[in-house]
């Protein structure tokens, strides 16, 4: 690592470490906390107010159980300080038993106004119009791109689609049911594009965007014919290969199209512009210091891998809204080095974890 | 190491995911398989037609002639094999090392498929009943009787999702280039080799490459074999089977649990059948859907399946190299747990319910586990009754049940039978068993189940799935045109 980067590691750990130490006092002070948090510190053998003064301290929590954020009441989550404002709710999962939920206030507009700064304006030029080519119901994903559009100024047009039912149809081996529902969300989608709305920009599941393109081409037309220019894609698994074949054969290189890795709790991770000539490698980089990205061993969960090894992803949330310490993802990939525009690890190849990958139905959507 | 690509109507295309064929003793890597992405598949397909356009520019005849200098290639030449080349020999360790499959019988299956293309001609004509080639090619014709005949292409291409464990079961598809419809193959992790080598030899040959794709990949792959080409094969397990019931788009092969029967009239003279019966579910390591895995009888069974017991429990695992090697490896591995000993776990629980008794146990455990692959040895398992769980499974080795079952109770109690070789000269049984539509095929007397007669179709007549009858009417002066 040259010294240049090295400085910029340092700083940004530095960082780290500031801005931990004033969400840990945010949240386990009573002024400020939600009654979630200050309800779990009487259980932990460490007071977080005095033993937490790095990053690294974190690990004195255990692991956060995601099982927690299911049910009511989910104002136990309301941080004291938001308790008067309006507050949204979104849900992840949910197809059968208890979704998980975690209530927002601003987390979404912020992580969307960051990440919006990582769009270059040649593709999602300002004022564009965006389709928004995604799951709709109680998620964060579809008020986050509208409020992207809107952030850039544009208007974000959306889809009907519900993922509970299509993981319904899965499971249920309704193979014909699951074709004519993609159709329905690909006549929507096409009907919004050709209805003179002027979408310049969209974001898209790959599944939805590899539906769109071939519909289109049956058709006789494109996604760049339509006038997109910009796509951020993400919501289900990226390999390097469906990248390339997205960019070679599907956008036809006219498109310029950058994966994402996200959920409700951490938000968004961009990722390192991909190449052909690093042959499509995906590389994800979280939005330090408000999330932070580790690839850690799935045995012992504290211990970090080493550059290029791989492990299981776990994230910690640290906004003024939420404190997740610690959460092993159903994902797995490797340990990605820093580089200048995210002097951070990054994590690269994610994929399901191989230990949970059968009993778990992704990319639905 | 070799590397065989993606092969989009014949175009090589190198995926950047690989897949490693492992040799299953040594653990050698013998090649880098490059796997398709699904969309890729499913966006070629829509280039099907240009298959069928392609081999169109030949007639049947012609194509029969290429398939038989191609049968002679795949068995006798050195071929190219993605970035290298394979000899005869080659094919053989390779298909050996990755199925387990002793060399001995993947030297019989190269005999096999060289037959069948050596005899393109007799077997569309015994496929076809007798119908003139060029009616398919043209889609309409007049029979040798003088009726105008249609046959409607279906799909200008077959899509194939391949086995792992059984090369027998690519005699299947060989006579689809010369009824002029293309092929979109999904080979079997374990088993790329012959897919890629017979498309080698009929490329050399001179059948137009564009007429075949090959897309390795995993279960998306297969399902998108299954969602994008008109018309498709696939080989598993009874849940695949059931799920593409009624689908006239699939064709799913799936266990054949042959048996044998032996009706009252013959059953006493049990021990005359012995070595065909021990034949039938030992032969090809019994990985066939052909090999028998039930013998059923009213009475005698314990005699019986104590003499098969007698006749196939001892034998053991020989190396793969050995020529009296009978037994296949189990090389895959699910869940960090071999295959053989997942299914060893399947019967040992089926071999607790009352009535049924493991008869090879005397001759020592079945599980042979090895560092890196297992073997099971034959297995007898006597049934009081064909209600007993046991009495309707069956396992990619030879293993069989013996069930004690009244003759009258038989067709109501055997289940799906894909072949059954019934030992009997009673007629009434013999009408009754002709009328079973749960049989497939039906021998009448002492015929091994695993003899086919390759004039005669196997489970599912290829042309009827591929093509459709139907009637079409043409003008006198294009009639007597036809005909001159």
């Amino acid at each position: 690592m040259d010294s240049g980067l090295q400085t910029a590691v340092d700083a940004a750990k530095d960082a780290l470490n500031a801005h931990t130490l004033e969400m840990v006092h945010w949240h386990f002070s009573p002024e400020t906390g939600c009654p979630f948090w200050l309800q779990k510190a009487g259980e932990l053998n460490f007071n977080p107010l005095t033993d937490i003064k790095s990053y690294d301290d974190l690990r004195k929590f255990p692991p956060f159980e995601d099982e927690w954020l299911r049910g009511g009441p989910v104002r136990r989550w309301v941080p004291k300080a938001y308790e008067k404002s309006p507050i949204y709710v979104f849900e992840t999962g949910g197809t059968t038993g208890i979704p998980k939920s975690r209530v927002v206030i601003d987390d979404f507009r912020i992580d969307y106004e960051l990440f919006s700064k990582t769009l270059p304006d040649e593709f999602f030029p300002p004022g564009g119009n965006w389709l928004m080519l995604g799951p709709s119901g109680p998620r964060r994903l579809r008020l986050a791109v509208e409020h992207l559009a809107q952030f850039r100024g544009g208007i974000s047009f959306c889809i009907d689609l519900d993922p509970r039912w299509v993981i319904k149809l899965i499971k249920k081996g309704w193979m014909e049911h699951l074709e004519e529902y993609k159709k329905h969300c690909m006549d929507q989608a096409v009907t919004i594009l050709t209805a003179g709305h002027d979408i310049k920009c969209m974001f898209a599941t790959p599944k939805l965007l590899e539906g769109l393109a071939m519909r289109l081409e049956d058709e006789g037309t494109s996604i760049a014919d339509c006038g997109i220019t910009g796509i951020f894609s993400g919501g289900t698994e990226f390999t390097p290969q469906w990248t390339r074949f997205a960019m070679e054969e599907l956008l036809d290189e006219r498109v310029y199209m950058t994966p994402t890795y996200g959920n409700t709790l951490m938000g968004l991770a961009c990722s390192k512009p991909v190449t052909a000539e690093d042959g499509y490698k995906i590389s994800y980089y979280a939005p330090q210091p408000r999330a932070v990205a580790e690839v850690v061993n799935p045995d012992e969960p504290d211990e970090i891998v080493e550059y290029g090894g791989t492990g299981r992803v776990r994230l910690t949330t640290l906004t003024k809204e939420l404190f997740v310490p610690g959460f092993l993802e159903r994902d797995e990939g490797e340990r990605e080095m820093p580089f200048a525009t995210y002097p951070w690890d990054g994590v690269s190849g994610v994929r399901p974890f191989a230990q949970l990958a059968g009993g778990t139905t992704v990319g639905v959507y | 190491m070799l590397s065989l690509p993606v092969l989009r109507w014949g175009k090589p295309y190198d995926s950047l995911e690989k897949d490693t064929v492992l040799h299953f003793n040594t653990g050698e890597a013998m090649a880098e398989v490059h796997q398709a992405n699904a969309g890729l598949l499913q966006r070629d397909m829509k280039k099907a037609s240009q298959a069928r356009e392609a081999l169109r520019q030949f007639t049947c005849a012609d194509l029969i002639d290429k398939l038989k200098q191609a049968a002679d290639l795949y068995v006798n030449e050195t071929l190219p094999m993605g970035d290298g080349t394979q000899s005869p020999d080659e094919f053989v360790r390779m298909q050996s090392a990755s199925t387990g499959l002793p060399e001995h019988m993947c030297r019989f299956n190269m005999t096999k498929n060289h037959f069948v293309l050596q005899n393109m001609d007799k077997m569309l004509d015994a496929l076809t009943r007798g119908l003139d080639l060029d009616i398919l090619s043209r889609g309409y014709g007049v029979e040798s009787r003088g009726v105008v005949v249609s046959y409607q292409a279906q799909s200008s291409a077959l899509g194939l999702v391949l086995p792992s464990n059984s090369p027998g079961v690519h005699t299947l598809w060989l006579p689809v280039i010369p009824m002029q419809v293309g092929l979109v193959l999904k080979p079997g992790p374990q088993e790329p080799w012959t897919p890629y080598r017979m498309t080698a030899a009929f490329m050399q040959a001179g059948v137009p490459a564009e007429a075949i794709s090959i897309y390795p990949g995993g279960g998306d792959i297969g399902a998108a074999v299954l969602g994008s080409v008109d018309r498709a094969l696939i080989f598993g397990g009874t849940p695949t089977v059931e799920r593409y019931k009624g689908n006239p788009r699939v064709q799913a092969h799936g266990p054949g649990f042959s048996k044998f029967i032996l009706a009252d009239d013959v059953v006493d003279d049990w021990e005359q059948y012995l070595d065909i019966i021990a034949d039938s579910i030992y032969l090809n390591s019994g990985r066939g859907c052909i090999n028998c895995s039930g013998v059923w009888a009213s009475r005698h069974t314990k005699e019986i399946a104590q003499a098969l017991a007698e006749r196939l429990g001892p034998i053991e695992p020989l190396p793969p190299e050995d020529e009296n090697a009978g037994l296949a490896a189990f090389t895959a591995v699910i869940n960090d747990r071999n295959m053989g000993s997942l299914v060893w776990d399947m019967i040992a629980e089926d071999l607790k319910e009352d009535g049924v008794t493991h008869c090879t146990e005397p001759y020592g455990p079945r599980l042979v586990e090895k560092e890196r692959c297992a073997y099971l040895r034959p297995t007898i398992v006597h049934c009081t009754s064909p209600e007993q769980a046991i009495a309707k499974k069956e396992y990619m080795y030879p293993f069989s049940t013996v069930v004690e079952c009244p003759q009258d109770k038989m067709l109501e109690k055997i289940g799906p039978t894909l072949v059954c070789s019934a030992i009997t000269n009673d007629e009434k049984l013999a009408r009754a068993l002709t009328d079973a539509t749960h049989i497939d095929r039906l021998n009448i007397g002492p015929i091994p189940t695993i003899k086919l007669d390759w004039l005669q179709p196997h489970e599912g007549n290829i042309v009827d799935f591929l093509f459709r009858a139907r009637a079409y009417q043409i003008t006198e002066d294009k009639l007597a045109a036809l005909k001159s």
